[in-house]
């Protein structure tokens, strides 16, 4: 048993460097920039090797959420929103339906395959400057319906200044806590078959309260700026949208088509003998079996989206505030304006909404290996 | 078979299948069609049409343009793919094999470092790059190539050994074979197809990188991504250019994708932490 004992030790230090190398490129990484975020690192001496940095605290962030210069941040992060759900919903829906379709087996499956996941394959920076030369004005998608005998469009795809779903940021608070009651109260309804008395108790008691409260006493709730500041969808994002969903659906095309092809031809057989039509057989049975491949998909997907930053580079370039990300705000900031400090706020506040579906993710993940 | 053939079903089915695939295919297309054309040639209103001069200089002045860059793609994505390639498939050796208590909570440990948004810690990694007097070349980013790679190699890694038979490894150990003999002489020789998988997922992660091939490398060192943005991101550019080094940057992926697909896809797969 001796031997035994001495191997588990060489499989430890066989770990140990890996784990070094992770403790402190990853976790210590992220200490260090959280407390860079709480300096004032930037300006003149910033690149000096050993710069000057004082504790502000919570200043940087104060400035990036209410601050008079931090509303170009605002509505990056109101586009990354926009964008993140935006881009999850056509992936999604567009790649399970691709997977549907080839789920049929048609002939030319393979091709067909090979033409929807090529795009996976690319760099950000290729399609994405295919992209920039396919949504110029006057040129690329929009003289298309010209083939067709239609007129050309005229969107201006990637330089609109038209926005739609505007919102005031001095209501940010009131827009928030509404939306967490929305969340609570549609759980609620979801979960009111499975668990009735958890669902109306947890869920639906304290939703429609909340939303009761904002309703009637909103006014309570601090404005989160001293003046109006609106920010909306701007409509020159949709052609980011456009070109990442032509990148990534291929993706989530290849998840689903092994999920449908992991599930067996008996299941199916006794599905549509139980009478179930094909569009019921994948409403009923198949999709919900592949629920953890949807989630799976959704926490890549948003993880992507959270940190795009080369497809809006090559795409819009650095000066395009209309289609702003954080993630190339924090760029810029960082390493073109050498303010490091305000660059690192940002980076921590794209990490906490990260972690934030990432965490119960990984810990779901855990528990479950656990299990087997 | 033969009756349903003509159905409203199927007509539906191709009718949309090819409608998608010309969609898909649609970038490409533009791609090719502008990098041959003449410079003199390329004009907004006429961009879909098949060039009536077919002019392949466009790719010889790429070629040139590029050519730096490439090759310190090259250079970055071997060294960096066999690094992360090596140590990745040692832990996942031991994160399936020689369990120990926390190692688990280790594994999950590394996965987050996988999801994290790497500007958070780009600030850090510049600092320590400079630090080391790495930053600027090729060496740092090889460096930190290989350390973020750990996470999804020892993932791919840990789920394709998982499959060899935990009798094989006992046995072996019966036979009184320690822990790197019972790598080198079972493990390992088994790991063909999981090396392939990991060093191709691994290949086109590092080859398409952007974000720390501009940050963290001085002009000499750029990787390719990094000079397709720099070709491509004046604004008075001939649009030939740029479609033809997109070309280039694009081959040796899609080269990969196209004949070694059914190894990207499983990459691909094992790559969204489904066991």
């Amino acid at each position: 048993m001796r031997e035994a004992s001495r191997d588990k030790w060489k499989a430890f230090l066989t770990l140990l460097p890996s784990m070094i190398l992770i403790g402190v490129f990853v976790y210590g990484f992220i200490g260090n920039t959280i407390w860079t975020s709480m300096t004032d690192w930037g300006g003149v001496g910033s690149l000096a090797l050993d710069p000057q940095k004082n504790f502000v605290g919570l200043e940087n962030y104060v400035d990036l959420f209410t601050g008079f210069l931090g509303g170009g941040f605002r509505q990056d992060l109101v586009n990354a929103v926009y964008y993140s759900v935006m881009l999850l919903a056509g992936a999604v829906g567009l790649g399970m339906f691709i997977a549907i379709l080839l789920d049929q087996k048609p002939k030319g499956e393979d091709v067909l395959r090979t033409i929807f996941l090529y795009p996976m394959s690319l760099s950000f920076i290729v399609s994405g400057t295919i992209w920039r030369w396919l949504l110029a004005p006057q040129g690329g998608v929009n003289v298309l319906p010209k083939y067709f005998g239609f007129e050309p469009l005229t969107f201006k795809w990637l330089s609109s200044q038209s926005a739609v779903l505007v919102f005031n940021w001095q209501d940010i608070l009131r827009i928030l806590v509404s939306f967490v009651a929305f969340a609570l109260i549609l759980t609620g309804i979801y979960m009111l078959r499975k668990d009735q008395s958890k669902a109306i108790k947890r869920l639906l008691v304290p939703g429609i309260a909340l939303g009761a409260f904002v309703w009637l006493f909103g006014d309570i709730i601090p404005d989160a700026l001293f003046m109006e500041e609106e920010h909306g969808f701007n409509l020159a994002t949709l052609g980011i949208i456009m070109a990442t969903i032509w990148q990534y659906s291929g993706y989530t095309m290849a998840l689903y088509l092994a999920g449908f092809n992991g599930i067996s031809q008996d299941l199916r057989d006794a599905a549509m003998l139980d009478g179930a039509s094909q569009a019921g057989y994948y409403r009923h049975v198949a999709i919900p079996m592949l629920k953890p491949i949807t989630i799976s998909a959704v926490i890549i997907l948003s993880h992507i989206s959270l940190k795009m930053f080369d497809l809006i580079f090559a795409m819009t370039g650095p000066d395009n505030a209309a289609t702003g990300h954080p993630a190339l705000t924090m760029y810029l900031t960082t390493f073109r304006a050498n303010d490091f400090a305000k660059g690192a706020a940002i980076a921590i506040v794209l990490f906490l909404i990260a972690a934030m579906f990432i965490v119960p993710y990984l810990i779901g993940q855990y528990r479950q290996r656990g299990r087997h | 078979m033969i009756t349903r053939k003509f159905t409203l079903g199927s007509v539906f089915l191709y009718g949309t299948l090819v409608l998608l695939a010309l969609f898909f295919l649609m970038p490409a297309y533009m791609a090719a069609v502008t990098a041959l054309k003449m410079p003199a040639d390329i004009s907004l209103p006429s961009a879909w049409e098949w060039p009536s001069v077919i002019n392949w200089s466009s790719f010889s002045q790429a070629i040139e343009k590029l050519k730096p860059d490439f090759i310190n793609s090259i250079i970055l994505t071997i060294c960096a793919t066999i690094g992360s390639t090596m140590l990745g498939s040692l832990n996942g050796y031991v994160f399936s094999k020689w369990q120990f208590k926390g190692s688990e909570v280790i594994f999950t440990l590394f996965l987050f470092g996988m999801f994290i948004p790497y500007q958070v810690i780009l600030i850090p990694l510049f600092q320590t790059l400079r630090a080391m007097n790495l930053y600027g070349g090729l060496p740092g980013l090889i460096l930190a190539h290989i350390v973020y790679g750990l996470p999804i190699t020892s993932l791919i890694f840990r789920n394709f050994y998982a499959q060899i038979p935990t009798a094989l490894i006992e046995s072996a150990r019966l036979d009184g074979a320690g822990f790197f003999s019972i790598y080198l002489r079972i493990v390992f020789p088994l790991s063909i197809p999981g090396f392939v998988v990991t060093s191709l997922w691994q290949f086109t992660q590092i080859w398409n990188e952007f974000l720390w091939g501009i940050c963290l490398t001085r002009h000499t060192a750029n990787p390719i991504t990094v000079g397709l943005a720099n070709l491509a991101g004046g604004q008075a550019v001939t649009w030939n250019l740029p479609m033809a080094g997109s070309i280039m940057a694009a081959l040796p992926v899609l080269a990969i994708y196209i004949f070694l697909g059914r190894y990207f896809i499983r990459g691909l797969l094992a790559g969204s932490v489904k066991e």
